[in-house]
């Protein structure tokens, strides 16, 4: 599957990249993290959560191949 | 008529009193309302570790932002009787001092637009993927996180 996935604030910083292409055997968004965590080691200390086709997922969830975004904590207003 | 159109949230950088005066001026010929509320979101200097936050810079994952947007505004549509609402959050770099967040509700009686505005301003804060650096007089920075 290819994965469209896009970075955000501070987790942007430790990728070096605002978004990037994957390809992926996987099926679940857990199994995603796990292929990013061992790309950026870093990812593991930063507190964040993910979206899937804009909206907020579960990592339990199954990946549909819409775009994957990682959000850091939200600092509106 | 109620004010239901998607609208573009985003203004790049600090919004300004002329801006926000000139809201106020343009809803002078809507004469069904009674009462208008307004929240100012200011940059605010916080002193952190000695130093002092000098600007805030916004990035948002923008499509997700504008959908989410769309629906605090539909809620508070079908929760409150309010005639409109205006909502503009900064991107780019606001310094401190400055407004990056304004929220304007109007109604035909006040009581709805205490309620609304709180209502609004909460939802934006917890529920819309914007992002803050805090931006210190050293060029240091560090991630603002809603509390």
């Amino acid at each position: 599957m290819h994965i469209n996935i896009k970075y955000f604030g501070q987790i942007a910083e430790i990728t070096n990249t605002e978004e990037e292409s994957l390809e992926l055997n996987g099926r679940l968004v857990s199994e995603l993290l796990e292929i990013l965590n061992q790309k950026y080691n870093k990812l593991k200390s930063i507190d964040f959560q993910v979206a899937q086709n804009q909206e907020l997922v579960s990592i339990e969830t199954e990946l549909t191949g819409a775009e994957i975004a990682l959000l850091p904590p939200f600092a509106g207003g | 008529m109620k004010d239901k159109k998607p609208k573009s949230v985003f203004k790049e950088g600090a919004i300004t009193s002329d801006f926000i005066g000139n809201s106020i001026y343009k809803h002078q010929t809507k004469t069904s309302i009674g009462a208008h509320n307004i929240f100012l979101g200011q940059v605010r200097a916080d002193e952190i570790d000695g130093k002092t936050v000098s600007a805030i810079e916004y990035t948002a994952y923008e499509d997700m932002a504008n959908q989410k947007f769309h629906e605090i505004r539909e809620s508070a549509f079908a929760k409150f009787d309010l005639t409109c609402m205006h909502i503009y959050h900064s991107l780019g770099t606001v310094k401190a001092g400055e407004i990056c967040l304004f929220v304007f509700v109007s109604s035909p009686r006040r009581k709805v637009v205490f309620e609304a505005l709180e209502f609004i301003v909460e939802a934006i804060k917890a529920d819309v993927p914007v992002f803050g650096k805090e931006i210190f007089e050293d060029e240091s920075h560090q991630w603002k996180v809603n509390s």
